[in-house]
């Protein structure tokens, strides 16, 4: 019968502290962050979907070494090259340029594999999160048009 | 009018919980035979998230698997990545510098009460409390934010790589790891004072479902759920690893083998977890980040390698087979919660279903890391 009570009791006096922690919640400061009409600055290593980077004449450093293409563990990355011909020193040579950078972005599982292997700098992260679409295609991400865009 | 069902009083029914049910937490089934409010028995389906972790393994090169390591466990998927590299350098013979075993030191630790916060959060709720949730999310934020300023992801992170690390922490994340310990602190009493001291929270678990010590090796259970039971073992302090044996800390166990004991055990060891990171802090010695001689690509020697690391659900163990070859010929993941869940199908044998959902809830159980 005593146990009773001091349950009573006991039970009592910790429903008042419970809500003396949750009564005190209501002065403090708001964390949440109201998502369409604010948003939050992404971190300088947030890890997005890959760009490509450009030289100072606008066109990407990339060589088409295929080392993104290789270390990719879920083979999202392909590459197309060309050759073209041009003039250094009065001699014409050949030289690889990238003519294709398709990144699947459906399988990619963003842990930045090829952008570590890159030898040569010509990729960084993005910062777009915003990524929605019910269409697949959308996913597919054309890199080579998407850095033209960026460049006009 | 049709006349009433009339039952047998021996029958019983069999009631289906999940796979898509909140209380399971993700997508695990359980079959369980029922005597109106009393479990007789229940049986565990798994395979609803089956991914072919293993499988993946072999067919990948171990740079590759990287990524998968952290698919795992979501909650706390430092600590599985950890013990992958730690394993392949071991194998490997890879030294990795002093300054990036404390970084990984800290950073597993602040991944465990991340996942220590959310369980807690879910557990309460599961018990039918919501704040405590909202509260726990809060703080656990603010370690996801840290997390996310150093490795770029928030949850499936890529941070580890063979013989170091993919960057350096900047000044802001040990600034904002300094800022978080008091803070954390301040929350955990409390959690002590809101949920801890409730009447409600302790009548439901104390002295409910008891897991024996015995039952505990029987299955081979491990970490929390073990320790709840008075099992003292954490792979930490009994096969050291990395620079734990560098830190003071405390194994908290409890003998009442009960779901409040469990409860116990992780809000302590959220406790222990800040002590480590205020020493890792405190003594991160200056360095290299990444190993000086290491292969481009990793090829291990023909030989059969294991690893077990302490994660927040327990000891996880990674096996390697390897034939010389750039990836592994077999692959095997011991997943703790593997383990810990296989209790349930004897323990919750003639319990109420309420008590066996607020049971399931104290086991901790991550869905796609049983389910790898």
């Amino acid at each position: 019968m005593g146990g009773y009570f001091s349950d009573i009791f006991y039970g009592s006096k910790s429903l008042l502290i419970g809500m003396g922690i949750t009564f005190r919640e209501f002065f403090k400061p708001t964390v949440t962050v109201q998502y369409p009409y604010q948003t939050l600055k992404m971190s300088a290593r947030f890890r997005g979907h890959i760009e490509l980077i450009a030289d100072k004449e606008g066109k990407p450093k990339c060589v088409v070494c295929g080392m993104c293409e290789r270390a990719c563990p879920s083979g999202c990355i392909t590459l197309g090259s060309i050759s073209i011909e041009i003039e250094v020193d009065g001699k014409i040579k050949k030289k690889k340029v990238l003519s294709k950078y398709d990144l699947d972005f459906t399988k990619c599982s963003l842990c930045g594999q090829c952008v570590e292997n890159c030898n040569f700098g010509a990729l960084e992260f993005s910062k777009e999160y915003n990524l929605a679409s019910t269409r697949k295609e959308d996913f597919h991400f054309n890199l080579l048009k998407r850095l033209e865009e960026r460049n006009t | 009018m049709s006349a009433p069902i009339q039952l047998r009083p021996d029958e019983t029914f069999l009631l289906n919980v999940g796979p898509q049910h909140p209380a399971t937490h993700g997508v695990l089934r359980v079959k369980m035979q029922m005597d109106g409010e009393y479990i007789v028995k229940a049986e565990t389906v798994l395979g609803y998230v089956h991914r072919m972790h293993e499988k993946m393994g072999e067919n990948r090169t171990y740079a590759q698997y990287l990524p998968n390591l952290s698919r795992l466990d979501y909650l706390g998927a430092l600590g599985y990545t950890h013990g992958h590299v730690l394993a392949i350098e071991r194998a490997a013979g890879i030294e990795v510098p002093e300054r990036a075993e404390y970084i990984r030191a800290i950073t597993v630790e602040l991944n465990r009460v991340a996942s220590h916060l959310f369980w807690f959060g879910a557990f309460v709720m599961d018990l039918g409390g919501f704040s405590p949730l909202m509260y726990a999310i809060q703080d656990r934020e603010h370690i996801l934010d840290m997390l996310e300023a150093v490795t770029g992801a928030r949850l499936t992170y890529c941070y580890y790589r063979f013989g170091g690390l993919y960057n350096d922490v900047d000044d802001d994340f040990i600034e904002a790891a300094k800022r978080f310990i008091p803070r954390m602190r301040k929350s955990l009493k409390k959690y002590d004072a809101l949920v801890s001291g409730n009447i409600i929270f302790q009548k439901r678990l104390e002295g409910i479902a008891p897991v024996s010590a015995e039952m505990c090796r029987k299955y081979g259970a491990t970490g929390p759920v073990a320790r709840g039971s008075g099992i003292n073992f954490d792979v930490r302090k009994n096969e050291p690893y990395s620079v734990y044996p560098e830190f003071d800390f405390d194994v908290p166990v409890y003998h009442e083998c009960d779901s409040l004991a469990r409860y116990k055990v992780r809000m302590d060891e959220m406790e222990q977890s800040l002590r480590i990171i205020e020493q890792g802090l405190e003594t991160l010695p200056d360095g290299p980040i990444m190993a000086e001689k290491k292969p481009k690509n990793i090829k291990l020697p023909v030989g059969d390698y294991y690893q077990a690391v302490e994660t927040a659900r327990g000891s996880f163990g990674i096996r390697i087979v390897s034939d010389g070859d750039k990836n592994a010929y077999r692959l095997k993941l011991r997943s703790p919660t593997y383990s810990n869940m296989h209790l349930f199908d004897e323990a919750c044998e003639g319990m109420l279903i309420m008590d066996a959902l607020a049971f399931m809830g104290s086991l901790d159980l991550v869905i796609p890391e049983i389910d790898r």
